[in-house]
């Protein structure tokens, strides 16, 4: 039989990142935008992990007046603490990262085994997980933390439980429409009408088909969790003891430091957090933007092929 | 669940039904309106043995798929019964399925869907070995999956095993369907439209392969609407309509002395290869109904060219016609 | 010499990404007369779908265009889509592959007809009605249907109902891809017998593209077989059968199933060359099972062998040589 192993003659839609593995690594490749956004994360964690090696002063010692004017010795100027600004962020990075993460970890879990469940299950399983998460998808989320928060008592573990509960739907919905169809394949049927149980169809051919777009929603949902932990911190629910960019800003602002004029104290952190929901949203958006099916010039469509002179390779024949 | 010696045939349906409910919005389902249902099969029977190829033909909404996924237990009956080499499976639960799933197989229309885009060759022939623990050790499956690539003459395997399905042909990725079906040693192959997706010129090697296999002592259920690719593979061939077989039988006897009128016209209107030979085509008009409102009586009358008063009241059985070992056809006026 | 329709050594390369080509269409020429039937042959890859769309100038950005395309001897690719353009659907309709899929589904189908008529200025309001429910008539759907939507209407009925659209302006040629492909086998003779009247009724000149072999001799006259872009035997279908010229055209007949012909169907060994690569000698070398010496090393031509049969294959040559 035949050694030839290319499908031959046939136009070739060249698709390659479809087929092979690591679809993530190959879109932060090719579009500057998504790289621009990964280096961009990358940074800032490595700033937020290295903080403490690197933060030119202490988090806590008073190095100058209260909002400081920015010098060379301290290019952020100083906070109402007399505490040096560029050290601040650092830190306040850590808290912000980590709470991003670690919400959107708790996030992920929830919405992706819900999604998973409702969509390669089906019927009553759906119908009940999607009415769950329709409720959770009504209720406001920054009036919820507050409620919670001024209950439960501010702390980061409770700041990351409530943010991750209120972001799950949408990872729920999204993973959910992705595995509907991808239960449908004819290789999924296959593998269950071969006899194999249904923990080996879902992690064998379900979960990587999905993964790809989980990791999409996922850094969208970072962006989108730092932006709900900043807000809480700013309105006084985040956790006292520690200091995330949103508690920094909060200080400066009841601190008056907009009376003051001292903008470095505020417009910095806030600089920073748009900053870093701007690389999670180029990043994920650029993931989700590869995930999507091609659209392809039909050749119905456009009708702009070019004409060449006739070269002679001419028949005998008419 | 018994398993016989092999004497009896290797799959033997019996009146089998198979009902799906129409789907119906919330308001019909308030106003209690009548469930209507898609008789997809309403009453079948026939059998499989071991070495014989059977094919099981007619048009779209015929029921012929519905029937293979049904003797898989991939839908449920209504009623019937459906015994595989002896013992009757139509009621048993996953469980106790899951050992015959090894010896009853499917191979796919679509050999672009059915293969995972993520696993090599090797690891999707492997697949059900792990499915099933079979074939201890890794070198002992590996020989396995080596020898289901060489009997689907996918050789030499060393050449197949690393690839990925996106580097095979259509014929190569659905011999690959089928080694990873084969590597389990089943007893009965179910194929539909194993070939309608490949090319001419490729289609007649996968057939050649599943005829092969048939002789190694497989019973092969083919479904299949094209006539002359049954013709000229099947031992028999049993036609349906609406549901029913209205004729089976040795595939020659039914393909050249044809008795239900459907058969004829049927046979009559597909395409020859040589010009010289066109057969004066009976066009049906209009096409088949839905399966939603099967006619009264023969559920052929309103369509059939000789139909006469009785076939609004009788729905004939399949009865012995023509001259053909096993040959019947389900019409009051053969 | 200006039959209806004439097309001359046409090619299509198309681009694909690092400055390579896909060289899909290798030099086709063809003619059609009014009431002619030509099947254009060949498997998945052969280039015949983009061969027609070349034609009718359906081809993407991506694609260049060389060769002649004569209606009526005026040669309409000349101009690219300024002079094709007028043609379009007014003297050159197709029914694409999967047609009967592609209805618009929120609409009528017969108001689909009447923007057809409006958009290219031959009726309007009710003469555009009335028209439409002639032209249903014409293909077999009862006028009565003309305010339904495609969901409601059968397989059958929406092929015919695409049919209908492609000879909404009175086109003299009728290119029809795969039209039966998705079809049971009785609705495909229903309409094979469509096509087959609006030919004799009409003098419609029909190209018929497909790889069914049995549906070309059911259908045409003549027949091309085409093989990586190019075709390799042309002539009357009974002689394409009988003494094939062309051993790829043997060997595809040979491997077409018959519900009554004698002998087990085989497959060709082999697949077809890649065409984004240059072909050196005969491009069914590697697979014929007659290929000798020369085959490799030198590409035949098409070559006419007697009136109105032509062959690429360097067989043919050496009978000639012989006498």
């Amino acid at each position: 039989m035949s050694v030839a192993l290319q499908e031959p003659g046939l136009i070739v839609d060249e698709e390659p990142i479809r087929s092979r593995r690591g679809i993530v690594w190959e879109t932060v490749r090719r579009r500057p935008s998504a790289a621009g956004g990964a280096a961009v994360l990358l940074l800032l964690a490595l700033a937020a992990v290295l903080a403490p090696v690197l933060a030119p002063y202490d988090l806590h010692e008073q190095v100058g007046p209260v909002f400081g004017h920015p010098s060379w010795s301290h290019p952020l100027g100083l906070d109402d603490g007399g505490i040096d600004m560029v050290t601040l962020l650092m830190w306040g990075v850590r808290i912000s990262l980590v709470v991003g993460f670690a919400a959107t970890f708790v996030s992920m879990v929830i919405g992706g085994t819900i999604g998973v469940a409702a969509g390669y299950f089906g019927g009553k399983v759906d119908t009940i997980l999607m009415r769950i998460t329709d409720y959770f998808l009504v209720i406001p989320d920054v009036p919820l933390m507050i409620i919670v928060a001024a209950i439960w008592g501010p702390s980061l573990f409770h700041i990351v439980i409530v943010i991750g509960i209120l972001l799950w739907t949408s990872t729920a919905r999204v993973i959910r429409a992705q595995v509907k169809s991808v239960r449908e394949r004819v290789y999924v049927k296959r593998a269950r009408s071969l006899g194999a149980s249904h923990t080996r169809v879902v992690f064998r051919h379900v979960l990587p088909q999905v993964a790809p777009l989980l990791i999409a929603n996922t850094v969208l949902t970072i962006a989108v969790a730092i932006f709900d932990e900043t807000a809480l911190s700013f309105l006084g629910l985040g956790d006292p003891s520690r200091i995330s960019l949103g508690k920094v800003i909060e200080n400066a602002f009841q601190r008056a430091a907009i009376s003051t004029g001292a903008w470095w104290a505020i417009v910095p952190p806030g600089a920073l957090v748009a900053v870093i929901i701007l690389a999670c949203s180029l990043l994920g958006g650029a993931l989700e933007d590869a995930l999507n099916p091609r659209l392809r010039v039909s050749h119905l469509a456009a009708r702009t092929f070019r004409l060449r002179p006739l070269v002679g390779r001419g028949s005998e024949v008419v | 669940m018994s398993g016989s010696n092999g004497a009896g045939p290797l799959i033997a349906v019996e009146d089998l039904v198979v009902r799906y409910a129409v789907a119906r919005g919330l308001l019909a389902t308030i106003s209690r309106k009548p469930q209507h249902f898609v008789h997809a099969v309403e009453g079948v029977s026939f059998t499989v043995s071991r070495g014989e190829l059977v094919a099981l033909v007619g048009e779209s909404g015929c029921g012929k798929t519905t029937t293979a996924q049904a003797i898989l237990r991939l839908v449920e009956p209504v009623s019937g019964r459906i015994a595989f080499d002896g013992g009757d499976i139509t009621a048993l639960h996953s469980r106790a399925l899951r050992p015959l799933r090894r010896r009853m197989q499917l191979i796919y229309q679509d050999p672009y869907e059915s293969l995972d885009p993520r696993l090599s060759v090797r690891a999707a022939v492997e697949e059900p070995l792990l499915i099933h623990r079979l074939g201890g050790s890794r070198t002992e499956r590996r020989e396995r999956v080596r020898e289901a690539l060489s009997r689907v003459e996918l050789s030499p395997p060393e050449l197949f095993l690393e690839r990925y399905p996106h580097e095979l042909s259509g014929g190569q990725r659905q011999r690959v369907a089928i080694a990873a079906s084969i590597v389990l040693g089943p007893d009965l192959l179910v194929a539909d439209e194993p070939v309608s997706m490949l090319d001419v010129s490729v289609r007649a090697g996968v057939l050649n392969l599943l005829d092969r296999l048939r002789e190694d002592g497989l019973g092969i259920l083919m479904i299949t609407h094209d006539l002359s690719t049954a013709a000229r593979f099947a031992d028999r061939i049993a036609v349906m309509y609406l549901g029913r077989i209205v004729e089976e039988g040795p595939a020659q006897s039914v393909v050249r002395d044809p008795q239900h009128p459907y058969t004829k016209a049927l046979l009559s209107v597909v395409p020859r290869r040589d010009p010289r030979k066109r057969s004066r085509p009976e066009i049906l008009s209009g096409e088949a109904p839905d399966a939603v409102r099967i006619p009264s009586g023969c559920r052929f009358h309103p369509r059939c060219p000789i139909t006469i008063a009785d076939c609004r009241e009788i729905d004939p059985a399949l009865e012995p016609a023509g001259a053909g070992t096993g040959h019947k056809a389900a019409c009051i006026r053969v | 010499m200006s039959g209806l329709l004439e097309v001359e050594g046409l090619q299509v390369w198309f681009d694909l990404d690092r400055g390579r080509e896909l060289h899909a269409v290798q030099g086709v020429s063809f003619s059609l007369e009014p009431g002619e039937r030509l099947g254009l042959v060949g498997e998945s890859g052969c280039g015949k779908t983009t061969t027609v769309l070349g034609l009718l100038g359906l081809l993407p950005p991506s694609a260049s265009v060389a060769g002649s395309v004569r209606l009526n001897g005026v040669d309409i690719l000349a101009g690219g889509e300024q002079t094709i353009r007028p043609h379009r659907w007014v003297d050159l309709a197709i029914v694409f592959q999967g047609a009967m899929n592609a209805l618009n589904p929120v609409k009528t189908v017969g108001s689909q007809i009447v923007e057809a008529l409006e958009l290219h200025g031959l009726a309007r309001g009710r003469d555009a009605r009335l028209r439409t429910g002639e032209l249903l008539e014409s293909v077999g759907i009862p006028e009565a249907r003309v305010d339904r939507f495609p969901h409601e209407f059968s397989g059958g009925m929406r092929q015919r109902a695409a049919i209908a659209m492609a000879l909404a302006c009175n086109p003299s040629v009728l290119v029809a891809d795969e039209p039966t492909t998705a079809l049971d086998v009785m609705v495909q003779a229903q309409i094979l017998e469509l096509l087959d009247s609006l030919c004799r009724d009409f003098g419609l000149a029909l190209l018929l593209v497909t790889h069914d072999l049995p549906v070309v001799a059911e259908l045409c006259d003549r027949a091309a077989v085409m093989y990586a872009g190019e075709i390799v035997e042309h002539g009357p279908v009974d002689a394409l059968y009988h003494e094939p010229r062309h051993p790829y055209t043997r060997l595809l007949f040979a491997a077409t199933p018959d519900l009554y012909g004698e002998g087990v169907p085989a497959s060709i060994p082999g697949a077809p060359p890649r065409l984004d690569l240059p072909l050196t000698g005969c491009p069914f070398h590697t697979r014929c099972d007659r290929a000798f010496a020369r085959c490799p090393q030198e590409r035949p031509l098409l070559r006419e062998l007697e009136r109105g049969r032509s062959a690429a294959c360097h067989l043919n040559d050496v009978v000639a040589e012989v006498v």
